[in-house]
């Protein structure tokens, strides 16, 4: 369980103390009982399900409301260059 | 390549639906604003927004889909991709996991093979997808990062997979062009590869032949024109076999092309391997796509490039070559029915518009909709060759006056006193000189070579300054000289 909790906490970036993967560990575990014991109701013939709402085709028009977010957001922007956010180099193209 | 070898290609074709906002959000989607100004809240991914979804693409998606012959969905969903990435705001990607808009289909390419007969094939379509485009990293000539420009977050994206059914560069090729004309007959997308709106990846394998089991693929990238998909693609086949021969395996991987040094080179990137986590997205609701919505779209389709390639074949005479290069550019296609539609001689239209037209318009690097010479003046031209008023050289002069000077063929003909000279005594005249000016080669003539009459023609072209007649010219002097 614990690797689990590892690359789940990895895949999320999270950063985990040792204490807190324990008990996560533990959280996680009741909630996948729970979840298997949900799994044991009979469910042939039902259609399954994407959302809790009895929802569907919620459409808008195609039609331009323009909110330039620009300066807001760059505001929050550790880095930034111009009107750019600014971000280490991800990727190493070879060249 | 290697003859025991064959390549299993799949193509993974990204195009950016035309609509005016995008996917999930009122933000505009016009190329070339400011960096990071076509964005909003929900765009940027801030916390209490919620996407809805824009209905232009979903139906455009679906006109998308019914050209290709796909099996359109009757529910659909949309789930979230997980990836972190500088590009992805949320850090998830709205796309469509299990229940696609666009099930199976097909697209049907044409190629000639190496004896110059057609070969058509027909290539699986696996499905075709709605899902939103990520923001723009631009790394070049930044050496301490990178710059994120989000305006293309949230651009409605259409991805339409292929079956590995595609087995040569050349198809891959076929397929592209095919795909991309039909798409801009439906105006789904304009498909402009430059501005990014129509982008290709390609999945390629080899093995040996009669193998039934794939080999192991590698995903190429980075691919800006159709040209270097051919190109990327056939390196990628002679790298693998040169690894598969030299008793090695090819290693699972992404590849990026390099256009410049024309090789692939492995992405080297610190991701580990992909671990999407896909699932339902609980901000937006199913949807159901009733028959009455699928069959307003159906009418909604126009006539589509193959049946237009038949058409021009049939009832205007064009060889499959020249109707295939009409209407592989839409735009092209229409100025030449505009043309033809004055009576303009269709052989004629066709020959002036994809050689002596095209040739001027792609040197001044202007699109075909925006010819300063248009369908009506191009037809005025053929006109005066078609009545016999000026020769098809004089008309070669003819054509880049009517581009510097906006003139019609008809004025600058008369201005310059281009007529062709069909006068018979006038020729004659011209002819009594140059058979007297030339007795060499008019012994030549005589000697039996009967080329020497070919060189006199020339010379009273160049008398009368290109205006005389040549069939006429031909007449007259063949007829001196027996």
């Amino acid at each position: 369980m614990s690797f689990e909790i590892e690359k789940i906490a990895q895949l999320a970036r999270i950063k985990l103390s040792e204490e807190e993967t324990q008990k996560l560990g533990s959280d996680l575990n009741a909630i996948l009982q729970y979840i298997e014991q949900l799994g044991r109701i009979p469910t042939d013939g039902v259609e399954p399900t994407s959302h809790v709402f009895n929802l569907e085709n919620v459409f808008r028009k195609d039609e331009v409301k323009p909110v330039n977010v620009r300066d807001k957001a760059l505001e929050h922007a550790p880095l930034r260059e111009s009107f750019f956010f600014k971000v280490p180099k991800v990727v190493d193209k070879e060249s | 390549m290697n003859q025991k070898y064959e390549a299993v290609i799949g193509l993974e074709v990204h195009v950016q639906l035309a609509t005016q906002s995008k996917l999930f959000s009122g933000a505009p989607t016009h190329f070339g604003a400011e960096p990071n100004s076509n964005t909003t809240p929900i765009c940027m991914g801030w916390p209490g927004t919620l996407p809805v979804l824009n209905e232009a693409a979903l139906k455009l998606a679906i006109k998308a889909g019914l050209a290709l012959n796909c099996r359109i969905a009757e529910r659909l969903k949309f789930d979230r991709k997980h990836y972190f990435y500088p590009d992805l705001p949320k850090a998830y990607q709205i796309s469509q996991y299990d229940m696609p808009v666009n099930g199976k289909g097909s697209l049907t390419i044409e190629l000639e093979d190496e004896q110059g007969g057609l070969q058509i094939r027909e290539i699986g379509i696996t499905r075709a997808h709605l899902e939103e485009d990520a923001g723009k990293l631009l790394h070049e000539g930044i050496k301490d990062g990178s710059l994120v420009d989000y305006n293309r977050a949230g651009m409605p994206l259409l991805e339409i997979v292929s079956e590995p059914d595609i087995r040569t560069p050349a198809e891959a090729y076929a397929y592209l062009t095919a795909l991309k004309a039909i798409l801009q007959y439906l105006e789904v997308s304009d498909c402009n590869m430059e501005e990014g709106s129509l982008r290709c990846d390609a999945n390629v394998s080899v093995r040996l032949i009669g193998e039934t089991k794939f080999g192991t693929k590698t995903e190429i990238k980075n691919l800006n024109s159709f040209k270097a998909v051919q190109k990327a693609i056939q390196y990628e086949i002679d790298r693998q076999i040169e690894i598969v021969e030299g008793g090695d395996r090819v290693v699972q991987e992404t590849r990026l092309w390099n256009d410049v040094k024309s090789q692939t080179f492995a992405m080297r990137s610190k991701e580990e391997a992909h671990d999407y986590r896909y699932f339902p997205d609980p901000d937006l609701v199913p949807f159901t796509i009733d028959r009455e919505t699928v069959e307003e779209i159906q009418k909604s389709i126009p006539e589509l490039p193959a049946a237009r390639t038949q058409r021009f074949m049939k009832e205007c005479g064009l060889s499959r070559y020249d109707a295939s290069v009409l209407v592989g550019d839409k735009k092209l296609g229409d100025y030449f029915e505009a043309v033809i539609a004055t009576g303009a001689d269709s052989k004629l239209a066709s020959n002036w518009i994809q050689s002596e037209l095209l040739a001027i318009l792609n040197e001044r690097k202007i699109p075909i909709e925006n010819s300063p010479v248009g369908a009506d003046a191009l037809a005025g031209l053929i006109s005066l060759i078609q009545k016999n008023t000026i020769s098809g050289k004089i008309a070669k002069d003819v054509l880049p006056m009517m581009f510097e000077t906006g003139k019609t063929a008809e004025v600058i003909v008369k201005e310059k006193g281009l007529v062709q000279v069909t006068d018979t005594k006038l020729i004659e005249e011209v002819a009594d000189r140059v058979l007297a000016a030339n007795p060499k080669v008019v012994a030549d003539f005589r000697a039996g070579k009967g080329q020497a009459v070919g060189f006199l023609v020339g010379q009273v072209m160049k008398e009368t300054k290109g205006k005389a007649n040549p069939k006429i010219v031909n007449e007259i002097l063949t007829q001196k000289l027996s």
